[in-house]
């Protein structure tokens, strides 16, 4: 069998411009999202190891839903669904920022909460024992070093997160496999659009790794 | 130095204390006084740690009730205003040091007088650097307890305690986990500080340093102050047939 196909380099160079139009709103919906979702995160996974049970279950009824659910149905739910309930419509990119944030606030709620409890007991020990109160104990001595550990799977979530927004398509948000997509419907080069849709997406997901890894060797620098 | 005019600084009235169904402290009463310094032995599992744990509120107890310069503790974390008070007065050091990774050795020291006692970070660092002193490492402050040894480490966690300027000062273990030529600088600095009169209570293996330093040893077994008194006593003459087995296994090695 002879291939005949030609990977038109032209059309996948035209389609850059049209692409690039679109990591506003993919670095917009990923970034906002997770800012919100780390708030969530913070609050529910702090929620998640309170003494108050009924606070537990509050946190982990939430944690259970949103990661045990696609984030696509999340964002069809709140788009197509929530309007129903508020009586007028949800603003796409609106929709997508919170898909994202309530998604990822369920996992970052775990990583809180796992960073939390890795911290050795003797520090909460020797805080106690220095006079410190409970909660002093808790954000001067705890908290910083939890917020170290969390640095690699936060930077894992956001990686994850950025790649979630693609679904978002379906809403007609203009963010970047939306853009493709456009693109596509006019040219039919598929294969040379998607590669690069494809390509964008690892310069934002390994930039993103870059930065991460320098964090790291910083922290690893100053001996925690 | 114990002084027979002055009330006890540490009292505790037949503490028990329960892990589940585990008796780990039975009818424990034990008084300090001001200045004494008591080394607390006994077998692994014996309740010897969870006992000094008890007096700064580490562990709660059941039954009895700890008092530590009229500030009393009761059954079941009771005593909450109470228990702050003590835990400013009363020091305590661990076998695994418990530094602050995240902080330099002179944050390590100054967090507890800013934030408990008040004092403007000039006083506490001040306050610090003279610690530091004391204890032989002044040239440290600026570094990350990571990257100090274990002896240093031991020490500064002994300057931190010594930073809330307690009145008693407990060490669970404290030479446990140093590599053996490390032990000898921190029992140096425990000498120094009973015999500057500080009121001790040590759990250790030392019994070189106990017989040296201590006032009074207590030997602890299965939860129960079997037998105490003067160190040399209660080393080369145990009464109780018990203390003679431990000691007999501690000191053949």
């Amino acid at each position: 069998m002879e291939l005949t196909f030609q990977f038109d380099w032209q059309a996948a160079i035209e389609s850059i411009p049209y692409l690039l139009a679109g990591i506003p709103w993919t670095l917009l919906i990923s970034f906002g999202g997770l800012a919100i979702g780390f708030v969530i995160g913070i609050v529910f996974g702090l929620l998640s190891i309170n003494p108050l049970r009924p606070l537990r279950w509050f946190a982990t009824a939430y944690i259970e839903v949103f990661r045990g659910t696609p984030v696509l149905v999340q964002v069809l739910f709140i788009f197509y669904g929530l309007p129903q309930v508020l009586g007028g419509p949800i603003d796409a990119v609106t929709a997508g920022i919170a898909a994202i944030a309530l998604n990822a606030g369920a996992y970052i709620s775990e990583i809180v909460r796992g960073a939390v409890q890795s911290i050795d007991r003797g520090q909460r020990e020797a805080g106690l024992s220095l006079g410190l109160s409970g909660s002093q104990t808790f954000w001067f001595v705890i908290w910083p070093q939890a917020l170290r550990r969390m640095i690699p799977p936060l930077g894992n979530q956001a990686i994850v997160s950025i790649k979630d927004t693609s679904l978002f398509s379906v809403i007609g948000v203009g963010e970047l496999v939306r853009q493709g997509q456009i693109y596509i419907a006019t040219t039919f080069t598929a294969l040379e659009v998607y590669l690069m849709v494809a390509l964008l997406y690892l310069v934002i997901t390994l930039s993103l790794s870059f930065l991460l890894r320098l964090y790291e060797r910083r922290g690893a620098a100053s001996g925690v | 130095m114990s002084d027979d005019t002055s009330n006890p600084i540490v009292v505790m009235e037949r503490v028990n204390k329960y892990f589940g169904s585990l008796h780990v402290l039975q009818d424990v009463d034990l008084s300090v006084d001001p200045g004494e310094v008591i080394v607390i032995i006994g077998a692994s599992g014996s309740g010897k740690s969870t006992l000094i744990r008890c007096i700064n509120g580490l562990e709660p107890f059941q039954g009895g009730a700890i008092e530590v310069d009229d500030h009393r503790l009761v059954p079941d974390g009771g005593g909450r205003s109470a228990l702050q008070a003590i835990r400013t007065e009363v020091g305590m050091v661990f076998q695994q040091f418990n530094l602050f990774p995240h902080r330099k050795v002179l944050d390590n020291i100054t967090l507890a007088p800013v934030k408990v006692r008040g004092w403007s970070w000039e006083r506490a660092t001040e306050n610090a650097q003279r610690l530091l002193e004391r204890v032989g490492i002044a040239d440290q402050a600026d570094k990350y307890p990571s990257q100090l040894s274990g002896g240093q480490q031991q020490r500064v966690a002994i300057a931190r305690s010594l930073a809330m300027e307690p009145r008693v000062m407990l060490f669970d273990e404290p030479t446990s986990a140093l590599d053996p030529e490390m032990i000898g600088e921190v029992l140096d600095v425990m000498r120094e500080l009973a015999r500057e009169g500080m009121t001790m209570l040590v759990v250790t293996h030392e019994m070189g340093f106990a017989r040296e330093v201590a006032h009074r040893a207590i030997y602890i077994h299965g939860g129960r102050i079997v037998e105490q008194g003067r160190p040399e006593a209660v080393f080369d003459n145990p009464q109780n047939e018990r203390t003679q087995a431990f000691l007999s296994r501690v000191l053949k090695h």
